[in-house]
């Protein structure tokens, strides 16, 4: 019995009932580029940029339920202006100065800006002041880089049950808080064998004093950026 | 009293980096004042602190685009005491390694793109084609040899530091990579070609400079002391070593200092007109203690060069320029004799077997402190940082090759200045000649600059005899610090900078930092 299918970009995605279209996407190894997604939670929905039109409506790719016949885009031009400018945000919203960041060349939000051909910041920068803590003997916390997934989150609650993180204020002034009377990561029982340590998709969350041993050419995106990793084949 | 003019020389062209010189004349003609001015601010020092201290190898680095591998290596060798580890041997030939391509790159792009066009046709020469194009077009074989050289140095720094601008080489404590079979065996097979270039580099500098030997030999030259390091057995280091310095006529003032002690050794000194300090020898004073870096003080300073030909060259060098030179354009020379030395040096490394494997970093006991010396392509380059128990940077000080060279690159102007300029109607070409001075260092003025809270805006007024009449500063202030053997009236007027006469009858005014205000309208150059 042959499963059921939508189309993806005029292509037939055949999809598991539950999968979203993300999954359903992953599975046959059609990239959708997203950010906040992550294979190992449940969709969270929050920065958008796997925003399809699903019968002409944007949707997000990621906690969309895939139906049959359904006719999805994501390939478009418009999609595509939409999504260069929810990074160029996320970028001005926060410090990214990735030519002196370790998490170069394994940055989610880096890949993806420079897979859909972001070049510019195009907003102007708001610059927040944002102290990095220190404070942890093994893990460094630099919130300029926060991008409000909620990866870190929903890995310390759910899967490490510490509840070190949260996000706090709403609006523009919404930001990652550590829960501790201090507010000091060193004062929570977050270890560096946590998910929660290696979870975050940009630099925030960084164990400390390996930044820079892994070489150009070597670091995961280098090797098998999220495109590559979808579509199953080696960057030319 | 005297009317004076002003002449600024914005920006200098064929530098690293953005400055200006200023020149002050009185009616005759007659040189009042030059002064070299850097005109943008970084704050590198600044905003280092709070960070983590592995960044740092990284993030410095931004400094410059022409040697960042200088800042790269020089900040992982404070950081290699910080970690507490004694790099590797195979980490050290690594980080020897991009040394020697970085200076044979950055010796290359000086020498071929931005000084030659001088020295090939005249200091005033046609403007239009006194430039890399004029270079292409009427020495295309000059031009090609350049960038060929510059482009091995490159490749080699891209195969072990990831990138040909700002990688990720060194790190604290050692490298993050070995050097490929398949790149070793590459660069190899080139590497005796680009020896060859280097040999007709050297002997094209040679040429150049004995064809103008009598203009080129007082060109700017003031004497000074020069410091430079130098290995345990006094040849050449660029690396590592202990710190000489040798009077001007190359009397041994001091020998094998070592890295952590240059705050004995050396001051900084702050002058209002400028975002580069002026550092000096603390035993001599900032008066006669100012020294000169670079290829021109190492090649004189060290005993020998450690590899053949190079070393040949030197003396050559010597025998043409008994003593110790102070020609500003006897650097051009000697840069390119450390050329052939960087090209034989990667040969060397280039057979050992140590680049393709062994360990690559090692710690040991966390320490707070650590002091890196190199010696970059513009000279010898300073790195110290603080670092606290949570990795972060607490203090850092960097004293980079050209602020070495800042004292004598404004020597070297004045006399030019007095020199070509005094009592002729000021020319383009006249000017060049200032900016051949300078060039001759070959600053890079972007690294150079970072005297965070330093940089007030302020106005000197004075006399046509050069005493200060009053100083004011931006908002009214008055500043704490001033150029030295200038003393100020207590009663004196002070000068806001929104006022827009060049030259007063009473009093010559001239403005001590750069504002667009008090600098002409036009694009480049001016002299009125």
């Amino acid at each position: 019995m042959s499963r059921p299918r939508f189309t993806l970009d005029g292509v037939p995605v055949e999809f598991d009932e539950g999968q979203t279209l993300i999954e359903a996407a992953r599975a046959a190894h059609t990239y959708i580029p997203f950010l906040c997604a992550h294979p190992d939670f449940p969709a969270h929905g929050s920065c958008r940029v796997c925003t399809v039109l699903v019968n002409g409506r944007p949707m997000a790719a990621c906690t969309t339920r895939a139906a049959a016949g359904l006719t999805v885009e994501s390939q478009t031009p418009s999609l595509h202006a939409d999504r260069q400018a929810l990074v160029q945000m996320l970028l001005v919203e926060g410090n990214h100065f990735c030519p002196g960041c370790e998490k170069s060349g394994g940055c989610t939000l880096q890949t993806l800006g420079t897979d859909l051909g972001v070049t510019s910041a195009g907003f102007a920068h708001e610059s927040p002041q944002r102290p990095v803590d220190a404070s942890h003997p093994d893990l460094l916390l630099d919130f300029n880089r926060c991008i409000l997934c909620e990866l870190c989150v929903r890995a310390s609650a759910d899967v490490d049950h510490k509840h070190v993180f949260a996000l706090s204020g709403r609006g523009l002034h919404k930001h990652l808080i550590v829960n501790a009377e201090s507010g000091r990561l060193a004062d929570t029982g977050m270890s560096v064998d946590d998910v929660a340590a290696r979870v975050c998709p940009v630099g925030v969350i960084l164990k400390k004093r390996v930044g820079f041993s892994t070489p150009i050419g070597q670091r995961p995106h280098d090797v098998a950026p999220p495109r590559t990793q979808v579509e199953g084949k080696e960057e030319p | 009293m005297t009317d004076l003019r002003r002449i600024a020389i914005e920006p200098l062209s064929r530098v690293e980096g953005h400055g200006k010189v200023t020149l002050l004349l009185d009616e005759a003609g007659k040189v009042h004042e030059a002064r070299l001015h850097i005109v943008e601010f970084r704050g590198f020092e600044a905003f280092i602190v709070g960070r983590p201290y592995w960044e740092v190898p990284v993030v410095v680095q931004r400094l410059c685009g022409i040697c960042p591998v200088s800042h790269n290596l020089c900040a992982a060798k404070a950081l290699d005491q910080v970690v507490g580890g004694v790099p590797p041997p195979s980490a050290v030939k690594l980080r020897r390694l991009m040394h020697s391509g970085q200076m044979l790159q950055s010796h290359a792009l000086h020498f071929f793109h931005l000084a030659s066009p001088d020295l090939l046709f005249g200091f005033d020469s046609d403007v239009s084609r006194r430039n890399l194009i004029g270079l292409v077009a009427q020495h295309p074989d000059i031009a090609k040899m350049g960038v060929l050289l510059r482009k091995f140095g490159q490749q080699v720094l891209e195969a072990v530091y990831g990138k040909r601008i700002h990688g990720t080489g060194a790190v604290p404590g050692g490298v993050n990579k070995h050097l490929a079979l398949e790149a070793r065996d590459t660069f190899l097979s080139q590497v005796p070609q680009v020896k060859a270039w280097a040999l007709e580099a050297v002997a094209l500098a040679r040429r150049l400079t004995e064809v103008n030997e009598a203009r080129h030999r007082g060109f700017g030259a003031v004497p000074s002391n020069l410091l430079g390091l130098v290995a345990s057995d006094g040849a050449l280091d660029l690396y590592d070593g202990g710190l000489r310095g040798v009077d001007a006529e190359g009397r041994v003032l001091f020998d094998g200092v070592e890295a952590a002690d240059y705050q004995a050794l050396i001051r900084e000194d702050v002058r209002p007109w400028s975002y580069m300090k002026f550092p000096y020898l603390e035993r001599l004073g900032p008066d006669v203690g100012w020294y000169k870096v670079g290829p021109l003080a190492r090649v004189q300073l060290c005993d020998r060069l450690p590899t053949p030909l190079a070393e040949a060259a030197r003396r050559d060098f010597r025998a043409a320029y008994p003593g110790i030179t102070h020609a500003p354009l006897a650097f051009h020379w000697a840069r390119m004799i450390e050329l052939l030395h960087a090209a034989e040096d990667l040969e060397r490394l280039l057979h050992d077997d140590g680049l393709l494997h062994g360990d690559l970093v090692s710690t040991g006991a966390r320490q707070r402190e650590g002091i890196g010396i190199i010696e970059a392509p513009r000279g010898t380059l300073i790195h110290h940082y603080e670092v606290g128990d949570d990795d972060l940077v607490s203090r850092c000080n960097l004293i980079v090759s050209t602020t070495n060279n800042n004292q004598a690159m404004n020597e070297a102007i004045r006399s030019v200045a007095r020199r070509y300029l005094d009592g002729h109607e000021v020319t383009e070409g006249l000017l060049n000649h200032v900016e051949v001075a300078v060039r001759a260092f070959d600053p890079c003025l972007s690294c150079a600059t970072h005297a965070m809270g330093r940089m007030p805006l302020e106005v000197t007024v004075v006399d046509a005899r050069g005493a200060v009449v009053g100083v004011g500063t931006r908002g009214g202030g008055r500043s704490s610090e001033r150029p030295r053997g200038e003393t100020t009236s207590s009663s004196s007027s002070t000068t806001s900078c929104s006022r827009s006469t060049r030259s007063t009858s009473s009093a010559a005014t001239r403005c001590s930092s750069s504002t667009r205000r008090w600098t002409r309208p036009s694009p480049s150059r001016c002299a009125r």
